[in-house]
């Protein structure tokens, strides 16, 4: 393993004891108010969630896709794979920019509108459960921006030749963490979105 | 040269010792101040010693050494032990403080912004001073009304978080007449340091004497009683023809069905969560939002109070701790189709009727 | 060519070239990527910040020399947070690692740079960034929250700069992350040919073991301030009793970190005083393996132990019992380290050098401040000293009795090799007496004010605690001119100095075999190594 591969694996640790901090908070608040946790679920849109979940895995397979040509010298591909996965993730961001509008419509914005009026016995619990959602996808998000501008770098560096079979680390690295990225959500979705739905 | 003489003679080098538990901790400080002590010296020794024997002028050359296993060991497990012992005195003497007697004294304490208000189960109040008589345990349950305090009595030893949204408790049994200090040991913003206050040991004579000028008001519960009528609870609690919620005699300390299966004792926690938070917990059979939300409506004093009250409403035993040894009373359907048993005082015999929703 | 005067004037004797004087222009100081001027810019930074908060503590010790206090209420409160807040996040955190440590790790393990030079000074940005944020907080008005931050009052009740403060730990945080990241790849990447892993100096074992912690524990602070700093925006969150949030899971959070920062904070200095024992007994550390792996152990250990903190917050008795049980067992490493220290000098030969007089200052006072830990790692004393000036002095005892001293034996010791200079010996050893002197009186008497009763965080106490007080404060003054004397003969030294050699002390080592100052690639040609680390003599004793 090299130096820079090292140190991207590092650097995904402290993001995952990061992203860790708040999966504590959810855990130990779900242990506690179950049914106010469960109760949430009637307003997480399952359909936009999952196919932002299914969003992100094909983001995911473009940027591997995209790490292999540069791995093969094929520049073309290269930008082509890397396009597609910046369209990908940002179609992300603008699903959930629809999904961040419903929350503030019906009124679920802990400290600025929410309200509860379906299970009012929940509503204290329950706008901890949406402080942590907006922490958390808000969070997985800002991640994901960022991401987009180190696409947009690499996009701009294959432009100019950059990477090649012999030279190809920072696609490689910026891949790791796109994935990582991804992996987030992975966990992201099942916790938010699925408690409390029976299917 | 005699004035300050004198004046070291005043520094106060260690507490009073006023409390059962005090002796015992301090047996363990004792302990540990002799381990650093003699710990300390050692090394210093070994230090001093090294460096005089084998300064460059007396050995200029070093002999090489790896080191020693045995050596290693021997001074990891040595220690160990020592601290093993430290480990589980300390335990000892923690799991002491944390279960109080049954027939403890029980004081009231809030602590608030930049004060603390106690409250005797006779009605007595006061702020920033406790009395308790000597040789009595007395425990002290404790609420904040914001942010985080610590309420702490050096000379007792006792020390507590007050963490604002539930009670904590601690105890101790004062050994010896006096007036000791109590402070606030967690910053709690810009008056922290006025959170002292003094806690008077009194013996048994002058405790009756301090007892019998107190409360004017009447007792805790009697203040408690005033709160219950005035907030309305006694209209569904206590009068309630229709059924719309759990009565309270009897209730204190029982074991109390909830709507989702589980089953929880009415303790001073619960109660005070039923008055501040009533949608928490509904009692199996019963309705969410009818009960009105009285956070903000009532202080953490008041909740105190009306918990004594309520805790009146129950045929009193020395100790109210009784709970799981008796079966449970619960608020389940009956079968003459009424949500009440007919072991209670005050029947509410209506069938009961779905509420709408508010 | 044709010279236009009758007698030129004779030409200094060419200084060869160092990385100091490779280059004068500001830009190649704000961006170079070189270790070394990196770790220059951090001591500048540092420097100021210690004094900054040290002038705070100064002015709250005046302020505690009467019992009703001089200050108002609110000005001692922001001076003890703002004094807390320096001192640990941008004072101790960074200091030995981002200094000594980026200095000399390239140069111990034979490279010529760290792994990643730009995140380097990506790092010292990332520091200054959240140096001006802090100092935002402090010229506004201070925050009065304490270190700690605790909800509810930093949440809702403070009125007073939280947010900045808060926002220039958080950026602080990910300077330290990127510093431990740094470390870490370099360590495993860029060892010199034959620089295996038990060759390493010990002062490499320890920063690694920090690298360790750093990355792992401070990502856990940035989303705890981050939590809070929401909360505060939106007058709700996850720690208000209000809605059943809980404001001890804050306290989980956050000493989650803060309890492996200390480690962060202490382990570099004792990696520092390896070396330096090593050197004035001029013999190799007793136990090496044992001293390496102690570093380890107590990274591992540090970040179980959090519960410490919390026990009187009505934790449950089976986590005060685990993190007790927990806190005795972190201490076993830090006391091998002790042992092995004070056995390198059996049979040494030692000389009194001022690194040294800064080694056994460090050796005693950690000794103190780690047992009086053992106090607090029992329950039920713990009980009877949380909140109090005990909680106070221990820390005190460990970080400035233990890290600072630490600091200035590692600066005075490798001073030569960074600057080229020799300081004055006379002054030097003068200054530590006077800092080892006005430390102890400074803190000592807290340990009996502590069990005394005398509660943390108060500008005014009961009368009767004056005396101890007042003889607190005079330590302070005196362990403050202390501070300052060094300030003198280290800038005076720069320029008058005398020259120093590749090797003023005699050390064995990597750094101490190039230049004084170094070159800009540290070797003109990557080294190979063949003998153990502190090769002074082959080795003659192995005791049982």
């Amino acid at each position: 393993m090299d130096a820079s591969t090292l140190g991207m694996w590092t650097f995904l640790i402290t993001e995952v004891l990061f992203f860790g901090g708040m999966f504590a908070a959810y855990a130990v608040y779900r242990n506690m108010y179950p049914q106010a946790f469960a109760s949430t679920s009637v307003y997480m849109n399952v359909i936009l969630g999952g196919t932002n979940t299914a969003v992100l895995i094909c983001s995911s397979l473009t940027m591997a896709l995209s790490v292999r040509a540069a791995q093969l010298s094929n520049r073309r591909h290269l930008m082509l794979f890397l396009v597609l996965t910046m369209i990908f993730g940002a179609t992300f961001l603008v699903i959930k920019g629809f999904e961040y509008h419903d929350k503030w419509v019906e009124h679920l914005v802990p400290g600025f509108n929410f309200r509860y009026d379906e299970f009012p016995k929940y509503a204290h619990n329950a706008q901890i459960l949406f402080f942590l959602y907006f922490c958390m996808t808000g969070m997985h998000a800002l991640h994901m921006i960022v991401g987009l501008g180190l696409l947009s770098y690499l996009l701009v560096q294959a432009g100019r030749r950059m990477y090649s079979a012999n030279y190809f680390a920072p696609v490689e690295m910026i891949g790791l963490y796109w994935h990582f990225v991804d992996v987030v959500w992975i966990f992201l979705f099942p916790l938010l979105y699925l408690i409390g739905h029976r299917r | 040269m005699l004035s300050s003489l004198r004046l070291l003679a005043d520094i106060p080098l260690f507490p009073p010792a006023a409390s059962a538990q005090a002796s015992s901790i301090d047996g363990l400080y004792w302990f540990e101040t002799w381990v650093s002590a003699i710990m300390t010296l050692l090394i210093f020794l070994a230090i001093v010693i090294f460096a005089f024997k084998y300064r460059r002028e007396a050995h200029p050359r070093a002999t090489q050494i790896e080191g020693s296993t045995k050596l290693e060991l021997g001074w990891s497990i040595g220690p160990f032990l020592v601290m093993l012992i430290m480990f589980v005195w300390g335990a000892k003497i923690f799991f002491a403080a944390q279960q109080p007697p049954k027939d403890a004294m029980e004081v009231f304490v809030t602590g608030k912004q930049w004060m603390w208000k106690i409250q005797y189960p006779d009605g007595g109040r006061e702020i920033d001073e406790l009395h308790v008589p000597v040789g009595r345990p007395v425990k002290l349950t404790m609420a904040s009304e914001d942010v985080i305090h610590s309420f702490s009595i050096p000379a007792f030893r006792v020390r507590h978080d007050v963490v604002p949204g539930h009670y904590d408790s601690l105890w101790f049994t004062a050994t010896k007449p006096g007036r000791y200090h109590l402070f606030c040991t967690e910053y709690c913003g810009n008056q922290h340091a006025s959170m002292m206050g003094w806690v008077d040991v009194l013996d048994q004579k002058e405790y009756a004497a301090w007892r019998s000028g107190a409360g004017a008001q009447g007792t805790l519960a009697e203040a408690g009683q005033r709160q219950f009528e005035q907030l309305g609870c006694s209209t569904c609690h206590l009068m309630d023809q229709q059924g719309r919620c759990p009565n309270l005699r009897g209730l204190y300390m029982k074991p109390v069905q909830l709507d989702d299966g589980r089953v929880v004792i009415a303790d001073d926690a619960y109660l005070r969560e039923s008055i501040i938070d009533p949608n928490a917990k509904i009692v199996f059979g019963y309705q969410p939002n009818i009960m009105p939300v009285f956070k903000g409506q009532i202080s953490e004093e008041g909740v105190i109070q009306v918990i004594a009250y309520i805790k009146s409403l129950t045929p009193s035993t020395p100790a109210s701790q009784q709970g799981s040894q008796q079966p449970p009373i619960v608020i389940a359907p009956q079968a003459n189709g009424t949500m009440v048993p007919e072991s209670f005082p005050s029947a509410s015999k209506a069938a009961r009727s779905s509420q709408p929703q508010q | 060519m044709a010279t236009l005067v009758a007698n030129p004037p004779p030409t200094a004797p060419e200084e060869p070239v160092n990385y100091l004087n490779v280059e004068h222009t500001w830009k190649s100081w704000l961006f170079t990527t070189d270790h070394k001027r990196i770790a220059v810019l951090y001591i500048l930074s540092i420097t100021f910040m210690f004094f900054f908060g040290g002038a705070a503590a100064v002015a709250f010790r005046i302020n505690l020399l009467t019992p009703q206090g001089i200050f108002a209420a609110e000005t001692y409160n922001r001076l003890f947070s703002m004094h807390g807040i320096i001192m640990v996040f941008f004072f101790l955190v960074p200091s030995i690692p981002a200094t000594l440590a980026n200095f000399l790790i390239p140069i111990m393990v034979g490279a010529k740079d760290l792994a990643f030079p730009r995140v380097n000074l990506l790092s010292w940005y990332l520091y200054i960034i959240g140096a001006i944020l802090a100092m935002y907080s402090v010229l506004r008005g201070g925050v009065d929250t304490g270190w700690t931050f605790y909800p509810p009052y930093s949440s809702t009740f403070s009125n007073s700069y939280v947010l900045s403060a808060a926002f220039g730990v958080f950026v602080a945080g990910f300077s330290s992350i990127l510093t431990g990241l740094n470390f870490i790849v370099t360590v495993h990447k860029m060892r010199a040919p034959g620089m295996t892993w038990s060759r390493l100096p010990l002062f490499v074992w320890s920063n690694y073991a920090t690298g360790l912690i750093q990355v792992l524990g401070t990502p856990v602070l940035a989303i705890t301030l981050l939590l809070l700093a929401f909360e505060r925006i939106a007058h709700i969150g996850i720690f208000d009793p209000a809605i059943g949030g809980d404001p001890i899971l804050f306290q989980h959070l956050f000493w989650f970190y803060s309890h492996p920062a200390v480690y962060i904070m202490i382990l570099p200095g004792m990696g520092v005083i390896s070396e330096i024992i090593a050197c004035f007994s001029r013999k190799r550390v007793f136990g090496y393996n044992f001293v390496a792996f102690s570093s380890m152990a107590i990274a591992v250990l540090s970040f179980v132990v959090w519960g410490h903190h919390m026990f009187v917050t009505g934790e449950s008795v089976y986590a005060t019992l685990a993190f007790s049980f927990l806190s005795f067992m972190v201490a076993v490493p830090s006391a091998i380290k002790v042992f092995n220290w004070t056995a390198t000098m059996y049979k040494g030969s030692v000389s009194f050098d001022t690194p040294m007089l800064y080694a056994f200052g460090f050796i005693g006072l950690f000794t103190i401040g780690g047992l009086t830990g053992l106090y607090l790692a029992a329950l039920g004393t713990d009980v009877a000293t949380h909140g109090t000036y005990f909680i106070v002095a221990h820390f005190h005892y460990v970080m400035v009795g233990g890290m600072v001293m630490a600091f200035l034996g590692g600066m005075h010791y490798w001073w030569p090799k960074i600057t080229g200079r020799m300081y004055s010996e006379a002054w030097s050893k003068f200054a530590a007496l006077i800092v080892f002197i006005g430390f102890n009186l400074t803190f000592f008497p807290q340990f009996i004010l502590g069990y005394l009763g005398m509660p943390r965080r108060y500008h005014a106490y009961p009368p009767e605690f004056q005396t101890l007080n007042v003889l607190s404060t005079a330590g302070a003054s005196i362990l403050g001119i202390g501070y300052i004397i060094p300030m003198i003969y280290l800038i005076y030294s720069l320029k008058y100095g005398a020259k120093a050699g590749p090797n003023p002390w005699g050390a064995s080592g990597l750094e101490w075999q190039i230049p004084s100052p170094p070159t800009t690639f540290n070797f003109d040609v990557t080294p190979t190594v063949v003998e153990e680390a502190y090769n002074y003599g082959p080795v003659e004793e192995v005791i049982g």
